[in-house]
Formats: C-alpha cells, structure tokens, sequence
C-alpha cells in the first residue's frame, strides 16, 4: 500500500458514511409523519451513495484487488473506524436528529475543508458530498429548534437526547499519527479548525431553540481504532447477513 | 466512423428513469464524450451521491448504443465537476414544468443556515403563492411544496450548486 494514512483517513469517513446511513434506514417504514420517513431515508441515500464513492477511493488505495461491497460487507467488527456517536441506536425522533445534528455540524465544514485538498479524488468527493450535507445540516437545525422550542415534552425529549450524545461528540474531532502525516503533508485539515466551526453552529442552533449545552466534559472514544459500543455488532450482523449467508450474491 | 456528437445525439433519446419527461442529456449529466483504445467513453456524473438511477442509466446508454450499432462503448463515472442544477438545459427546465415539477430557481445565500424557502412558482397555476411542505421529496433531489392558490401539491427540482 502506498500510503496506509490515507488508507486510514478516507476508511474512517467510510466508515461513519455507512454506519450512519444504515442506523437511518432502520426508519424506513416507521417515520413520525411520512414527510419524515421519506427526509431521513433520503439522507440515509445520500450517507451510502457518499459512503459508495469513499470506499472505491479507498480499495484504490489499498491496491490489494478489495472492491466497495467486499470493505462494506465483509470485514470485522474491529476494522470498522467510524465514530462511536453513529453507531448508537435510533431512540426517539429527538435522538436521531440530534445525533444527526451533531454529525452534520461536524461533516459539513470538514467536507468545505476537504474540497481544498491536493488529493484530487478526496476534493472531488468532497465537492459532491458538500451540496448534500448542507440539507441534511439545515433540516436537522430546523427540527432541533422547532423541538427545543417547542411545547414541554418536545423539549425535555430533546434535551435528554443532547445530554445523552454529548459524550461521543468529542470523538469527532479525534487524531492520531496517521491524521498527523497528513495534516503535516497538507494534505488534510487540522481538526481543530473544524471543531471551531462546529461548536458555532451548535452553539448558535441549540440557543436559538432554548437547549443548554452540557457542562459535563465526560468522553468517550475507541472507534477510530476499531473499538465500539455493543451496538455495533448488532448493526454488522443486521447488514452483513446476506453477504455472509451467501457470498457474492448480487440482486 | 461515428462520430462524438452523433453520439450524444443518440443519447438524446434515453430518458431518466425517475422523470422520463427528461432526457439524460437535457439533464446534463452526461460530460465528455470521447474515443480511447478503441471504446468509446461516455462520462456520467450523478446528480446525488446516491442517486439510484446512475446504475439504471448506465445500462439504458449501453442498451442504446447497442441499438444504434455501436458495441465497444463505456461509461465511466465521473464526481468532478460536480454535477449542479445550472446544467439542467431550457428545454429541460421546460419539460419539467409541462410535466408539473417546479424546475429550480435562482435560490438567495445558499450557504445560510437559515433562509427562507425559495419562492417557487406552481407549475399548474404559475402562482408564486406557494409554500414548502418538506425539505425532501420523493427522490433526494426534489422538495414537496402545495399552492395556497389551487392547492395543488408538486414536487420542485432543488437547487443543487
């Protein structure tokens, strides 16, 4: 392989793509309100269709002959890189698009930050995905203001969402060495900087609708290096199963 | 030989499959048509990352330039430049509003946050008195906005850039 940081790097932002677009289809069929069910399975597309571009840029660059399907489908549990705040479950609405909100927050300025990398294939996905993220970001701000400033119920369900998720909102902005190599090569932007951009909007969106960010700084992590929640396994074997039970199956 | 242009001229005649009232052309999704080792390239950008039409649209240009004789073709996927709705052509856009989707119009600052949903013209009535019912629509690329005037419910083309 020639470069196992890039490898890396474009891996985990698979990785969180998939994981998260497959937690959202699990609504398809049980949305609060149809407009509902059909947003959330729209933006669950657009995560698999930028999860699709990410993961052949990957097995590009792995160069060990591994196809999209084959690192969706067929890898374990541990080589999985995506954050731990995708993999937790549904919940309620409020915990789905809170968690989609934060994920949002974070995706949209690292994908603008992206667009300007010398890595031509990444800043083209970027370009791509960019357009898509920016209604995901502001349909979710929507919900979590019309939710926070809503009647009681929608704003205490919110809120316990926030309190919930705000542990695996740090792991977002997660480095390592291989982050390092890259940043330091130019080829990636410090997270740092994307965090900045995230605590804004986040900030801006929860006082607009009456949430309180939470004083706790409690953190968990571990996904980035292939250690999840007791969630995940779950998530693998629902997605897995087809290919697992019948190898190389297409439909 | 055959030549470029006749090529896109035959791919006048695939349609999308998700709004057949369009051609793959007046979409503007196909991008250089070229020859190259003996296979004629056909580059298609997709509208949204997942669009699940792409696949479809794949095998209906084959499937047509088969039809038209031409059997060493390919179509390459291709994300950049990315695809955006300015492509779409006039005639396109005109299509699309005989067949009551609201093509896109000029939206104000795309990179707020917050801004009011465009003014969207009903494609039945042409009133502008009209209102966004959701963000998403029946397909990623579409909204679902109602006319207060006639209240016919329509799907308007979102603005992609």
């Amino acid at each position: 392989m020639q470069d196992p940081a890039l490898f890396e790097y474009v891996l985990r932002l698979s990785d969180d793509s998939l994981i998260l677009g497959q937690r959202l289809g699990e609504w398809c069929g049980h949305g609060p309100i149809l407009e509902e069910d059909i947003a959330l399975t729209n933006i669950s597309l657009d995560l698999i269709g930028q999860a699709i571009s990410l993961y052949d840029f990957a097995a590009e660059l792995e160069g060990a002959g591994r196809n999209h399907d084959q690192l969706a489908y067929l890898r374990f549990e541990n080589e999985y890189k995506n954050v731990l705040l995708v993999e937790q479950p549904n919940g309620d609405f409020a915990m789905t698009i809170l968690r989609q909100f934060f994920f949002d927050a974070f995706r949209l300025p690292l994908y603008e930050a992206l667009m300007q990398s010398p890595v031509e294939q990444l800043a083209a996905i970027a370009a791509k995905s960019v357009k898509e993220t920016r209604y995901h970001l502001k349909h979710t701000s929507e919900w979590v203001i019309r939710m926070g400033d809503g009647t009681e119920e929608s704003h205490e369900r919110a809120q316990a969402a926030i309190d919930h998720l705000w542990r695996y909102a740090s792991e977002l902005f997660y480095e390592d060495a291989h982050d390092q190599t890259l940043q330091a090569a130019g080829l990636v932007p410090k997270m740092a900087g994307i965090q900045a951009k995230w605590s804004e909007t986040v900030t801006a969106v929860l006082n607009e609708a009456t949430l309180s960010i939470p004083t706790n700084n409690w953190k968990f992590d571990g996904g980035r290096e292939g250690r999840h929640s007791e969630h995940m396994g779950y998530i693998l074997s629902d997605l897995q199963y087809m290919q697992r039970a019948y190898p190389n199956m297409e439909w | 030989m055959v030549t470029a242009a006749e090529i896109r001229q035959f791919l006048q005649e695939v349609s999308d499959p998700e709004i057949p009232v369009l051609t793959i052309i007046d979409l503007g999704v196909v991008q250089q048509i070229y020859f190259q080792d003996e296979t004629w390239i056909v580059e298609l950008t997709p509208t949204y990352s997942g669009c699940p039409a792409m696949q479809q649209i794949e095998a209906d240009i084959l499937v047509k330039l088969q039809e038209k004789g031409i059997s060493n073709a390919k179509v390459k996927h291709i994300l950049s430049p990315a695809w955006t709705t300015d492509w779409i052509s006039e005639e396109g856009r005109q299509k699309l509003r005989l067949y009551g989707i609201a093509p896109p119009v000029n939206e104000p600052d795309k990179s707020a946050l917050f801004s009011d949903p465009p003014r969207v013209a009903c494609p039945k009535c042409n009133s502008k008195d009209t209102r966004m019912v959701s963000l998403f629509g029946s397909t990623a690329c579409k909204a679902h906005y109602q006319c207060n005037e006639c209240l016919e419910p329509f799907d308007y083309f979102k603005c992609l850039k």
